[in-house]
């Protein structure tokens, strides 16, 4: 005699057999025929873990629009250092993304460091900080963010890790590192000390700092810099605040980003990756990508305003978990400048924002969207 | 809808006043109370004392000699005795003393409601080897009544003596957690019950039916199946009864709450301060929700605390979990995986898949924490002290760690505090084993503590530092 309702037990052996039944769908043979935009929603979903555990062949399938898959580099950023008998938890969380890092298999071509490396700029946090980033087994290419600059203006950042602005080329792909956190001097009026200076920049919502920018010779460099490439040209600019306007009382915000656009306009796909805002957060303005870069020290919480349409909203972190929101990422890069952004949340799964999102316009492979509401 | 009742409820969970407290210090009965409460209280707190895997012989007890049977565990006619002083059969199918009825329904399944006859038969079946296929194991060899309800081994002995991978959690207040199994793969009380039966190296029946054939030839199962659930011998049913005859094993009444409850001598000036540490320094709290609305001491979610990763390369074997279910996700390969291999070390990933699981456990209800020895999900944390030692240096570091997981710098004598705290979360019955276990357990701490590492506890050393050093 069948019995008329099914018990609890019955309800989720069904519901389990056909969670498995799925993946089952998704055997070795067809996996390796996805694309990587489906793969980026396979793994949004938390079927297969990338990142670390990635098989090789995953990450380098072909796409549906024809980009190939070039290469890929790791991401790291916003440590926030202090001394480490001041505060040893963020030099933990910077190990720990170095140790995340050194296990990925196959190891990224370089990573990158986006930034605030150290918290109030002083020559022992960087240093403590170059120490830990020594242990990386790959290249390192690093930024410079605000909370490294403004106490001595980048003396000691730029001794221990050289100049902050450069461009590179990297398997047919050019890079460009920019200082996007030029303030106009709000100091020398006021008679502040080195150490006043570097606390009003770390601070938000004051009246006193001023925006940030690119400036007027970094731009000009810019445009000569990228004078000899071609429209079609894969371009990845890194900038530490973002390169557009979000919220300008949190400085998430880049006074002269129109400027900066503008010269970026005649190529066919731009990818811009910046730190600073320490949360998942994806824009498109024309041709231009951005990706933000989850931190290591903390998650911010949304701006109130400003936040852009693409951007999914990872959750509010869980208070008895000071690591939660925070990570580390990788980021494939492809041959027509566009990019997967693997976000790698410590205790979360992790969330990839696909090209074939930004490409449509946020209509195809969304990540998954988080099951709490955001802030 | 259930599991669903439960979590909604467990949040805010009113238990039930103090009759049995009045009834030991002034002899009165209030009305609440069940006829339950007052036969224990007769018994008084003279009761169970159990042997110890890290002292006396197995099978001392009391000072008395317990009957023995297959793989160490007390005989089984003797358990059911020592239960039924325990719990009363009378009392077994009434709301638990100390739960609020309301609240006591939330845990109980609509299609198992708690009758004498379901208990009555969950309890047969409980003590009854023939549920293993050589007839060597039954519910109560790895949940011994004279052993606090689980075997105090490190991982328990199934048929043909296979040991398995993770320690037998204690089934007392089982019933009131959200989640069965250190991995929380079964919903409910009445669907884990029926799955030891099929497991290989537990009771290793090829499936429901066979098991059910096992014992559907005696008369007295056909007319108890009968009685309690108007049909045949049934797997499902199996599961049923033990369930009902798991929540009657509720055991709450520990000097901790008394003293929560108003009593200040109820615990040690020591245990005060632990408690203190608990909600503070220490930082139990974050994960160890523990109030009078919720006695448990789980967040019921599931955390890597890094326990697995002292005994081999967790970041290899998670990749190697990942693969072979990729290649095999059936559920029987999981179980298969999750108890007998060493992926059973990937806990709770192996029920979501997500890589936030890897290696995450329940945390631990730490009601009567310290006469359930040794102590994690594999057994490897041999004492409290041990414990605190773990957790003082922040864990074991790997690359799924929670991030709550912090160096505490306890001092030996805060840990010494916390310590004297876990052992006045033991029910009063237990009073005897209790103070056992905390003479057993200290002596072996003296003796040696392996997790201690005060270098990292203190900061001096940071986690991480080791494995990033090129």
């Amino acid at each position: 005699m069948k019995p008329r309702h099914k018990s609890v037990e019955t309800r989720y052996m069904e519901e389990r057999q056909a969670f498995f039944d799925d993946l089952k769908k998704l055997d070795r043979r067809s996996f390796l025929k996805v694309s990587a935009a489906a793969l980026g929603i396979t793994a949004a979903n938390g079927l297969v873990a990338p990142t670390s555990f990635q098989p090789v062949k995953l990450a380098y399938g072909a796409t549906p629009e024809g980009g190939e898959k070039s290469f890929r580099f790791a991401y790291i950023s916003d440590s926030h250092l202090y001394e480490k008998d001041v505060n040893d938890r963020f030099a933990r969380s910077l190990m720990r993304a170095v140790d995340d890092v050194n296990r990925l298999e196959p190891q990224p071509d370089f990573v990158f460091y986006g930034g605030d490396l150290a918290q109030l700029g002083q020559a022992a946090e960087l240093e403590l900080g170059a120490q830990i980033l020594k242990n990386l087994k790959v290249p390192l290419k690093i930024m410079v963010g605000e909370h490294d600059w403004y106490l001595d203006m980048g003396e000691k950042w730029q001794a221990l890790f050289g100049k902050p602005t450069e461009s590179w080329d990297h398997k047919g792909v050019h890079f460009v590192k920019l200082l996007s956190v030029i303030e106009e001097d709000f100091w020398t009026a006021r008679g502040m000390k080195p150490m006043e200076r570097m606390q009003t920049v770390a601070g938000l919502d004051n009246g006193v700092q001023k925006p940030f920018t690119v400036g007027p010779d970094q731009r000009a460099w810019l445009k000569k810099d990228l004078e000899k490439l071609a429209d079609d040209a894969p371009v990845v600019v890194f900038s530490h605040s973002p390169l557009y306007k979000i919220y300008k009382n949190w400085n998430f915000w880049t006074d002269d980003a129109d400027e900066v656009q503008a010269i970026l306009k005649r190529f066919k796909n731009v990818t811009v990756i910046h730190g600073h805002t320490h949360q998942m957060l994806t824009n498109r303005i024309g041709n231009i990508h951005f990706h933000g870069l989850l931190a290591t020290a903390w998650p911010w919480p949304y701006a109130p305003e400003g936040m852009p349409e693409l951007t999914v909203q990872m959750t509010r972190p869980d208070p008895f978990n000071p690591q939660d929101g925070c990570g580390d990422g990788e980021v494939c890069v492809y041959s027509d400048g566009m990019v997967d952004k693997i976000h790698n949340f410590w205790n979360r799964n992790p969330v990839t924002v696909t090209r074939a999102y930004m490409s449509s316009r946020g209509r195809q492979s969304g990540p998954a969207k988080p099951n709490r509401p955001a802030y | 809808m259930i599991d669903r009742g439960v979590r909604d409820t467990n949040r805010a969970l009113h238990w039930r006043g103090n009759g049995r407290v009045k009834l030991l210090e002034g002899g009165r009965t209030s009305k609440g109370m069940s006829r339950r409460a007052k036969t224990v209280s007769a018994v008084g707190a003279t009761l169970l004392a159990v042997s110890l895997s890290c002292a006396t012989q197995p099978g001392d007890w009391l000072g008395r000699r317990v009957p023995q049977t297959q793989h160490g565990a007390a005989a089984m006619d003797y358990q059911a005795r020592e239960y039924d002083k325990l719990i009363p059969p009378a009392d077994a199918a009434q709301v638990p003393c100390r739960i609020d009825p309301h609240i006591w329904d939330a845990f109980v399944p609509a299609d198992n409601k708690m009758t004498v006859e379901r208990v009555a038969l969950g309890k047969k079946l409980f003590f009854d080897k023939r549920l293993s296929k050589d007839g060597t194991v039954s519910c109560a060899t790895c949940h011994d009544v004279t052993r606090a309800f689980t075997d105090q081994r490190p991982t328990s002995e199934g048929i043909g003596d296979k040991l398995g991978r993770r320690n037998a959690p204690t089934t007392m207040n089982a019933v009131l957690l959200q989640t069965m199994f250190l991995d929380g793969r079964s919903p409910t009380l009445d669907h884990q019950a029926t799955l030891p039966i099929i497991n290989p190296i537990e009771m290793g029946f090829p499936d429901g039916e066979s098991a059910a054939r096992a014992i559907a030839g005696d008369v007295e199962y056909q007319q108890m199946f009968k009685k309690a659930y108007g049909r045949e011998v049934n797997y499902e049913d199996i599961g049923r009864a033990i369930g009902a005859f798991e929540r009657t094993m509720v055991f709450l009444d520990s000097p901790f709450r008394r003293y929560l409850e108003g009593d200040p001598k109820a615990i040690s000036a020591d245990a005060k301060e632990g408690w203190r540490l608990f909600n503070e320094k220490a930082r139990c709290v974050s994960c160890h929700h523990m109030s009078l609305s919720n006695p448990l001491g789980t967040d019921n979610r599931f955390h890597n605390i890094g326990v697995s990763a002292r005994h081999q390369d967790f970041e290899e074997l998670a990749r190697r979990g990942l693969k072979a279910l990729q290649e095999d996700p059936s559920e029987r390969r999981l179980e298969e995986l999750a108890l007998n291999t060493d992926m059973s070390e990937l806990g709770r990933f192996m029920a979501t898949k997500n890589r936030s699981d890897i290696g995450a456990f329940r945390t631990s209800m730490l009601l009567n924490v310290g006469i359930t020895p040794p102590y994690m999900h594999d057994g490897t944390v041999t004492t409290l002290w041990d414990v605190m030692d773990h957790y003082n240096k922040g864990g074991e570091a790997n690359l799924f760690l929670d991030g709550g997981m912090e160096p505490l710098a306890l001092t030996e004598k805060e840990i010494d505090q916390v310590v004297a705290f876990l052992f006045t979360l033991t029910d009063l019955r237990f009073a005897e084993e209790n103070q056992r276990q905390m003479r057993l357990q200290r002596a072996q701490a003296l003796k040696s503590r392996p997790l201690r590492d005060d270098q990292t506890a203190n900061r001096k050393k940071l986690a991480f530092e080791d494995r990033i050093r090129k």
